[in-house]
């Protein structure tokens, strides 16, 4: 658990116990796959209440954050591993709490260039490079690390209404 | 799954497309889009989105793509059709303006 706390922006605390997990994928580079998981995404965040805008949200940076996997860290090779876990936690941000879906990625593929990860500008019109771009508008936080020979990716999407304060 | 029919009305080629446009999907569209526009030269390209279900930023780059060849050779490519998730696509890439979009085929194929 102190390891996914590296994660955390400053001024947002996960509330360890209250850390649920709802759902583990071990899938293979294969764009074929894409479309599966998205109704997977898509059914689990209906459950978990978010909005549909929200939705299309979450399972758009799900998507493009694969994408990405596959292309950038793989080079489109098939059949390599890919981890993905959604779990529901609660976070303390800014003196409230708040109920989220943190979504993590993992891939043994080639280091990805921090420097890359920031998307282009958009002013910029040609093909490639807005994948990152909808990742960041989709989520709330967007986060990523290299250790050990694999990169990890941490999206979190807070549900939209704040959660009452709950002692212990 | 993507589906993608062609029609030719005199000299309008005009794609009728389904499904999602992804990764997997993505590098058939460009290749028909690029096929119409950069080998047959058709004069106008109208793609109509309306059963489009999901696009990703390969889909948006696709597009781009049928953008900049009709630019090169002088065609007209026109995006119909637009659904509330392809606008939303699009809307998010900052990239509407620059197609020109038309609320419905019949304007598309129009003068």
């Amino acid at each position: 658990m102190a390891r996914e706390s590296r994660f955390l922006n400053p001024g947002e605390n996960i509330l360890l116990s209250q850390k649920s997990l709802l759902l583990r994928m071990e899938l293979q580079s294969n764009p074929a796959m894409l479309s599966v998981v998205r109704g997977a995404v898509t059914r689990l965040t209906e459950r978990l209440g978010f909005s549909e805008p929200e939705c299309r949200a979450v399972v758009r940076a799900v998507d493009e954050a694969l994408t990405n996997i596959i292309r950038h860290a793989y080079h489109g090779q098939t059949g390599r591993p890919i981890k993905a876990s959604f779990r529901r936690i609660r976070v303390r941000r800014d003196g409230a709490q708040r109920a989220a879906l943190e979504i993590l990625l993992e891939d043994q593929g080639a280091r990805v260039d921090r420097a890359k990860l920031h998307g282009r500008p958009l002013e910029d019109v040609r093909p490639g490079g807005l994948g990152l771009h909808f990742i960041h508008q989709s989520m709330d936080t967007v986060e990523f690390r290299h250790r050990k020979g694999k990169n990890r990716l941490r999206l979190v999407k807070f549900l939209h209404a704040p959660e009452p304060h709950r002692s212990g | 799954m993507m589906q993608i029919s062609v029609r030719h009305l005199d000299k309008i080629t005009i794609f009728d497309v389904s499904g999602d446009i992804d990764l997997a999907t993505s590098p058939e569209l460009r290749k028909a889009l690029l096929r119409e526009l950069r080998e047959l030269r058709r004069p106008r390209v109208v793609v109509n989105l309306q059963a489009v279900q999901y696009v990703d930023s390969s889909g948006v780059a696709s597009l781009v793509e049928g953008l900049k060849a009709s630019r090169d050779v002088g065609s007209r490519f026109v995006l119909c059709g637009l659904n509330t998730k392809v606008k939303d696509v699009l809307r998010l890439s900052k990239l509407g303006t620059i197609f020109e979009v038309c609320d419905s085929e019949e304007q598309a194929l129009g003068p």
